[in-house]
C-alpha cells in the first residue's frame, strides 16, 4: 500500500478550501497550517501564466525529517504516511530544517505538527478533509499499488511532475501539468 | 516569478535557530578543543611543561558544556520531553549520537578536571571516603582515559559541524567540509582558551604554533568551501551569493575571516618572532571570529533552501 495524493494545476484556482477544511478537521492553531497555496506569476505583461499549486507534506519514500529526527518521533507508517508522535518529539527542529518543501511547523504546544493524510479518516476509508472539500475536483487521493485508486487514475492519463526531485525525497505529491 | 510562499502570513521565512544553537555549536568546539589538547598533552608526557593545557583549563570545558548543553534545552520546544532522546540511539541522526557523546563526554571532563584537584589545590580533600577512592582510580588509568578523552573530543567538535551538514534541504549546510571546518575552528578556540589562561611563556609558544597550523587549515578549508559553493548547483550559487555581496558579506569577511582568522594568526606570528604582543589579544580575536562564525552559519543557512 502507498498513499499518494495528485494535484491538478490546471483545476485549482487557489480559494484555500483545502486549507481551511485541514484547520478545520485537525485543530490547527491558529496562524499555522499544515497546507497551503503556492501562487506561480511566470512571464510578462501581457503574456503572463499563473499556476496555483495546493502544497503540503510530500509523505516522502526517503524522508530527511525521519533521518534527521534523534528521538524517533518522526517515522513512517504502513502507507508510507510520515506521522510525528507528539509524546515522543523534543521540539528540537531538526526535521523542520530537514524538510526541503518547509512542510513541519512547531505547534504551540511543543511538539512538531505537519499533514498526516488526515490519517484519522483515511484509516475509516475516508478521503482527506482537504480533498473531499475541494470545490474543483483538482486534488486526488488513493493507493498507488491499487490501479482502480483515484490517484492512480489521475496519474495515469497525465503528464505530472513532482517538486524538487533533486533532493533526492522520492515525494509522494503528484502535480499533474 | 511571484510566489504566495513569501508572504510573510502564508510562509513566513524559516527561521527556527537562533543564538542557542550557534552559542552551543560554539562551546561544543571549544570544550572539544581544550578537552583534545590536554589529553593530547597528557599521552605524549607533557604533563608538567603543559600545565595549563591539561589541568588549569580543563575548568573551562565542563562550564561550557553546562552553558552549552543548558542553551540546547532552552532551544527546545517541548523541554519536558528532552529524556526521550536517551531512549533511542538513532546513527541515521547526528543531533541522536552528538546526544550521547555529551552524555558521556560531559561527565568525563568533571572527572577529568576532579582527578587534577589535588594537583592544582595541594590542600583539597575530597571528604568521602569513596571518592578518594574513585580519585585514586582515575589517576591510575588515566592513560586509557586520556584516550577515550581525546577519541570523543574529535567526535563532540566534528559532531557540531555534522549537525548542520545532515540537512539536504539547507543548501550552504549540506557540504561534507563542515565537519572538519568546525573540528579545526573548535580545537583553534580551544587552543586559544589554553592560551589565554597560560602563565608560562614556553607553553604559549607551543599553544600558538600549534594554533597557526589550525587557523591556516581553517583558512585553507574556508576557501575549499567556497570553490565548491561557486562550482555548484544553482542552490549552491545561491548560498554563494549571501557570502559574495549578500547580507553575511560584511559578518563573515571582516569579522570572521579577518578579524577572526587573519588577524591573529598574524599577531601570532609576530609574537613567534620577537614582537611583543599583549597576550590576551590574538585568543581574544580568535574566539570572537569562532562565535561569528557559528551565528553566521546557522542564520545564513536557514535561508538557503531548494529553488522549485
Amino acid at each position: 500500500m502507498r498513499y499518494a495524493m495528485a494535484v491538478d494545476t490546471k483545476k485549482c484556482v487557489g480559494c484555500a478550501d483545502c486549507v481551511v477544511a485541514c484547520q478545520t478537521e485537525n485543530n490547527v492553531p491558529h496562524g499555522f497550517c499544515r497546507d497551503w497555496i503556492v501562487e506561480n506569476v511566470k512571464g510578462t505583461y501581457p503574456s503572463l501564466d499563473m499556476k496555483f499549486q495546493s502544497e503540503r507534506c510530500n509523505q516522502c519514500e526517503n524522508a530527511p525529517c525521519v533521518r534527521c529526527c534523534p528521538t524517533g518521533a518522526s517515522h513512517i507508517v504502513e502507507g508510507g504516511i510520515v506521522l510525528v508522535t507528539h509524546d515522543d518529539c523534543i521540539g528540537c527542529g531538526a526535521c523542520v530544517e530537514a524538510c526541503p518543501y518547509d512542510a513541519r511547523y512547531i505547534h504551540p504546544q511543543g511538539y512538531v505538527d505537519k499533514c498526516t493524510f488526515c490519517i484519522q479518516r483515511v484509516d475509516k476509508g475516508q478521503n482527506p478533509a482537504c480533498v473531499d472539500v475541494c470545490p474543483t475536483y483538482c486534488l486526488h487521493f488513493g493507493d498507488l499499488d491499487d490501479p482502480n485508486s483515484d490517484v492512480s487514475k489521475a496519474l495515469k492519463n497525465r503528464s505530472w511532475y513532482v517538486l524538487a526531485p533533486e533532493a533526492g525525497t522520492e515525494p509522494q505529491l503528484y502535480y499533474l501539468r | 516569478m511571484v510566489s504566495g510562499k513569501h508572504i510573510a502570513e502564508i510562509y513566513p521565512v524559516l527561521h527556527l535557530w537562533h543564538w542557542e544553537i550557534s552559542l552551543y555549536l560554539f562551546l561544543g568546539g571549544l570544550a572539544g578543543g581544550i578537552l583534545f589538547f590536554a589529553a593530547y598533552f597528557f599521552i605524549i608526557g607533557k604533563e608538567k611543561e603543559m600545565s595549563t593545557t591539561v589541568k588549569w583549563a580543563t575548568f573551562i570545558a565542563p562550564l561550557a558544556l553546562m552553558i552549552g548543553l543548558s542553551s540546547l534545552l532552552y532551544d527546545l520546544h517541548h523541554k519536558l520531553y528532552f529524556w526521550r532522546l536517551f531512549t533511542t540511539v538513532r546513527f541515521t541522526s547526528p543531533m541522536s549520537w552528538g546526544a550521547w557523546t555529551l552524555l558521556i563526554i560531559f561527565p568525563l571532563s568533571i572527572i577529568w578536571v576532579a582527578s587534577f584537584m589535588k594537583d592544582m589545590f595541594p590542600n583539597w580533600n575530597w571528604k568521602w571516603k569513596y571518592l578518594n577512592q574513585f580519585e585514586s582510580f582515575v589517576i591510575k588509568y588515566r592513560l586509557p582515559f586520556a584516550w577515550i578523552l581525546m577519541f570523543l573530543s574529535i567526535i563532540l567538535a566534528v559532531y557540531t559541524g555534522i549537525l548542520l551538514s545532515a540537512f539536504n534541504a539547507r543548501p550552504l549546510w549540506n557540504v561534507s567540509i563542515l565537519g572538519p571546518l568546525f573540528l579545526v575552528s573548535g580545537f583553534s578556540t580551544g587552543l586559544a582558551t589554553s592560551m589565554w589562561l597560560s602563565k608560562n611563556d614556553a607553553e604559549r609558544r607551543i599553544l600558538s604554533r600549534i594554533d597557526i597550523f589550525f587557523i591556516l587549515t581553517e583558512l585553507f578549508l574556508i576557501i575549499h568551501l567556497f570553490m565548491g559553493f561557486m562550482a555548484g548547483t544553482a542552490v549552491k550559487l545561491e548560498a554563494f551569493r549571501l557570502f559574495m555581496g549578500g547580507s553575511f558579506t560584511i559578518s563573515f569577511w571582516i569579522f570572521v575571516v579577518l578579524l577572526g582568522l587573519i588577524f591573529p594568526v598574524t599577531l601570532e606570528i609576530l609574537e613567534l618572532n620577537g614582537y611583543h604582543v599583549p597576550k590576551w589579544v590574538p585568543p581574544l580575536l580568535i574566539l570572537f571570529g569562532g562565535l561569528m562564525f557559528r551565528f553566521v552559519m546557522v542564520d545564513a543557512g536557514q535561508i538557503t533552501r531548494f529553488l522549485y
